[in-house]
């Protein structure tokens, strides 16, 4: 049942995926963004900065005995994907990310341009 | 909690819950749960076992209870998040958070003492085999 769903859903937009819910709170220092994305990998959790936007996705996956039938499908396609726009003050060179039972927490920690930087003078 | 048969057995009472969903669309119930709650569960059927995949991330398996009785599946337990660090700003709150309890209908012909339970990657499998006279079997004819 729900295979059909997914294979429906995969020909119309092959990108469609499960709005991950998501908590987003602020710090002085940074923001610390926490995904739910039960039934995601390790390795297959793809996170992209890309200029000012952040790509969460990753993809379905648990072990599903031989030629089980899916009779009530919550959990009916088999990625999530969702993008945030990002603001200017985050400094995205220094992402920290960590993904355990599911739950991803990401670390953006703010640039430090607005604190005095002590630029180097090299003398070739 | 949230209930449902997801076993059914006639296509009028299937009839009936889609009418049921689809107006809840408009006037949710008390209890909230349009898509079901939390966590977010899946069922699935193969001829020698039930198979229910619960999506509860970042819960402690220790603190999910997991009990069959009559017939009936049930999974509860406590999701607690980190507490916000002081002077901090909650921009987006759209994880769940607290107690949690879910039933579902198994069909009669489970084995409940044959139930296996494994937490991986957030998400809680349950494998129920069907009871040994149940699994269809051929017999030959000699």
């Amino acid at each position: 049942m729900s295979n059909n769903v997914e294979k429906t859903a995969d020909s119309v937009r092959p990108d469609a995926g499960l709005f991950p819910p998501v908590n987003v709170v602020e710090d002085a220092n940074g923001i610390t963004l926490f995904a739910d994305l039960a039934g995601v990998p390790k390795d297959k959790l793809g996170l992209q900065v890309e200029a000012d936007t952040l790509t969460i996705e990753g993809e379905v996956s648990f072990a599903m005995p031989e030629g089980m039938e899916s009779i009530h499908a919550e959990v009916s396609l088999p990625r999530y994907r969702r993008v945030f726009t990002l603001s200017k003050e985050l400094d995205t060179e220094k992402v920290a990310a960590e993904f355990v039972n599911g739950v991803l927490t990401l670390r953006i920690p703010k640039a430090a341009h607005a604190q005095p930087r002590k630029i180097e003078i090299r003398v070739d | 909690m949230y209930y449902r048969n997801l076993f059914p057995r006639d296509i009028f009472a299937e009839m009936e819950r889609l009418q049921r969903d689809m107006q809840q669309a408009y006037d949710p119930s008390i209890r909230g749960g349009l898509r079901g709650g939390f966590p977010a569960m899946n069922v699935g059927s193969t001829p020698k076992s039930v198979e229910i995949y619960a999506f509860a991330p970042g819960v402690d398996p220790a603190a999910i209870d997991v009990q069959i009785e009559k017939g009936v599946l049930t999974v509860a337990g406590e999701r607690t998040l980190p507490a916000l660090p002081e002077k901090a700003t909650l921009h987006i709150n759209e994880r769940f958070t607290g107690r949690f309890r879910r039933v579902v209908t198994l069909p009669d012909d489970i084995d409940p003492n044959s139930a296996s339970a494994k937490y991986r990657d957030g998400v809680l499998h349950i494998s129920i085999a069907r009871k040994e006279t149940a699994v269809p079997r051929r017999i030959s004819i000699q």
